[in-house]
């Protein structure tokens, strides 16, 4: 009975708790001892079990069975302010920092009843694609050892793919939930740029972060989706529309949708496998009524040019706060500066400080405009793209990703060629649309690939609808033996 | 364009990170990398392009001046970096 607990999916297990089939107690403990035989893959950086066990009782005494998620245990990244639990952002600057507030979107779980396990392994400060430059070590893919999980929710996408929690959420500024997702054969959804707030999540890039849920279904994302998304006055970028109850709305009907195919994302060097897969989705949405148009969004190849000026723009001026004085990490120093250069030196690792760099040279004196204004100019051009297109088009379809998962320290000594990870996912955050990535096959390594589909501004339920399709058609096996379990 | 290892020292002093002569090397040559692809940016023309600074196309909304949350001191106590129970105790940052 245990080892099927964890098997379940999330609707499934709110389902059997509200039916009393199971208690709180008994999923949370399964997917806590879940997690303890699953050391070896290094997806937490904290574990909250004894509480979340005891706080599972709690529930069971008095049970709520209104709650979206009844007593439903969550591992969350290590991005969200976690109140009582400590919250690294993976970064040894913060190793020791315990958060004396909630951030909203944990809150929002919460509220729905659900009970936080731990704290999920990510790169540092969420830069990077493959979770190598979390300060708490690399994260195994359970696909496959020694594989990357993605990043930089890599520990999130390393535990819903390995069943350790039966959904998730991390955060996306250039793909950080859809890159994972492709890579562990999960499903990962980026929301419109103010659909879910920001506040209490440790900024990076502030004008391309957002939360999104990731799961191993489109059913268990639309649910987690409406849990997550809601207005709210502490951030001031959240924006007040109407969200729908997306789970309750979503079906499979796609008759008549218009779907775009952008011929500048077929790229040179793509695999077979992914043009072969893309074919596959092309297909199954002409087969349910859906019309295929092809589409033009020509500033695709700027996109992630100017995504490395703005994403370090941001990023040095948010992680300007980390200088030993308040909080966080301190190192010795001779004096204010000496202290201040030797804290940053050793508390951040290589790729924050490459990006701080970058990002201050950017917005250093004499290079603004050329640089800075630059990229924000041409994020303009891009964001103009998606515009026109969505004239003649309700979604656009495209690959999550131009590979499958690498193995660990493969690109680990060319930043530029692990930057290219993001070629598809990066123009969505540019643009601060909806994007959702679902596992549509495998590679001739048999690693799991996945198709993205973008959608207009707050459209999510487009975007879940589209992707429900897919996933019915495509009906993807996740081949995963658990060889991490001795 | 070529970032040499006076620009690179120059960057971190601004960066307020130390760097030592190696790593530096070791950055500039990232640096130059990442930089010689960021310059593909130049093929486009941008002069009649108005940039865009946020994808909220919201005005920032005012609200009442009240307060939201109330003894909350001894929680932010908690996070002063040295222990004492009554102040929040920093190194000395302005002469």
């Amino acid at each position: 009975m245990m080892s099927n607990i964890t098997d379940l999916k999330l609707v499934e297990l709110v389902d059997k708790i509200k039916k009393k089939e199971l208690s709180s107690s008994e999923v949370t403990v399964a997917f806590i001892e879940r997690s303890k035989k699953s050391k070896k893959l290094n997806a937490y950086i904290s574990e909250n079990y004894e509480n979340a066990i005891k706080k599972a009782k709690i529930f069971d005494q008095k049970p709520d069975f209104k709650k979206k998620l009844p007593g439903i245990p969550i591992a969350v990244k290590d991005l969200f302010c976690t109140k009582n639990i400590r919250t690294t952002a993976g970064s040894k600057i913060l190793e020791n920092f315990v958060p004396t507030y909630e951030s909203t979107v944990t809150q929002n779980i919460l509220d729905e009843g659900g009970i936080i396990i731990g704290k999920l392994n990510c790169d540092e400060f969420a830069m990077g694609s493959s979770n190598e430059t979390s300060y708490f070590g690399n994260v195994q893919n359970p696909v496959s050892e020694n594989l990357v999980p993605g990043g930089s929710s890599g520990g999130s996408s390393s535990a819903i793919a390995a069943k350790l929690t039966p959904a998730t959420i991390g955060t996306d500024t250039g793909g950080s939930i859809r890159q994972p997702a492709s890579f562990t054969g999960t499903v990962g959804l980026k929301p419109t740029y103010g659909s879910c707030s920001r506040y209490g999540i440790v900024a990076f890039a502030s004008s391309l972060d957002q939360a999104g849920p990731m799961t191993h279904d489109v059913k268990d994302c639309s649910l987690m989706l409406e849990i997550i998304s809601t207005y709210d006055t502490k951030d001031s970028t959240s924006v007040d529309f109407k969200r729908e109850n997306y789970l309750t709305n979503l079906n499979e009907n796609i008759k008549g949708k218009k779907i775009g195919i952008p011929k500048e994302y077929r790229v040179d060097g793509m695999p077979k496998e992914i043009d072969e897969l893309w074919e596959k989705g092309i297909k199954i949405i002409k087969e349910n009524g859906g019309q295929i148009i092809e589409i033009s969004l020509p500033n695709t190849n700027y996109a992630l040019p100017t995504y490395y000026i703005v994403a370090p723009a941001e990023a040095s001026s948010n992680l300007a706060r980390y200088d030993g004085v308040k909080y966080g990490f301190r190192s010795k120093g001779e004096n204010l500066i000496d202290m201040y250069e030797k804290t940053r030196s050793e508390g951040f690792g290589d790729e924050v400080k490459r990006r701080i760099m970058i990002g201050t040279y950017v917005l250093s004196s004499g290079y603004y405009d050329a640089y800075y204004l630059k990229a924000q100019k041409v994020r303009r051009l891009i964001k103009n793209d998606f515009d026109e297109a969505y004239k003649k088009v309700d979604a656009i379809l495209t690959p999550s990703t131009p590979s499958s998962a690498f193995k660990i320290g493969e690109k680990l000594n060319d930043p530029v060629s692990m930057y290219l990870n993001d070629i598809f996912t990066v123009p969505i955050n540019l643009a601060g649309l909806p994007a959702i990535s679902i596992p549509a096959g495998h590679d001739k390594k048999g690693y799991p690939l996945g198709l993205q589909v973008i959608g207009k501004a707050f459209d999510e339920q487009s975007i879940l609808n589209i992707a429900f399709a897919l996933e019915k058609n495509i009906s993807f096996k996740n081949n995963i033996t658990d060889w991490w379990i001795k | 364009m070529t970032i040499d290892l006076k620009t690179v020292k120059h960057i971190s002093k601004l960066s307020r990170i130390s760097i030592d002569d190696n790593k530096a090397k070791k950055l500039g040559k990232d640096l130059n990398s990442i930089f010689s692809f960021i310059e593909k940016l130049n093929e486009l023309d941008t002069k009649n392009t108005e940039p865009l600074t946020s994808i909220a196309e919201t005005t920032l909304k005012l609200r009442k001046d009240e307060i939201k949350s109330e003894n909350i001191r001894e929680d932010i106590l908690k996070n002063s970096p040295d222990k004492n129970k009554d102040f929040f105790v920093v190194p000395k940052v302005i002469e």
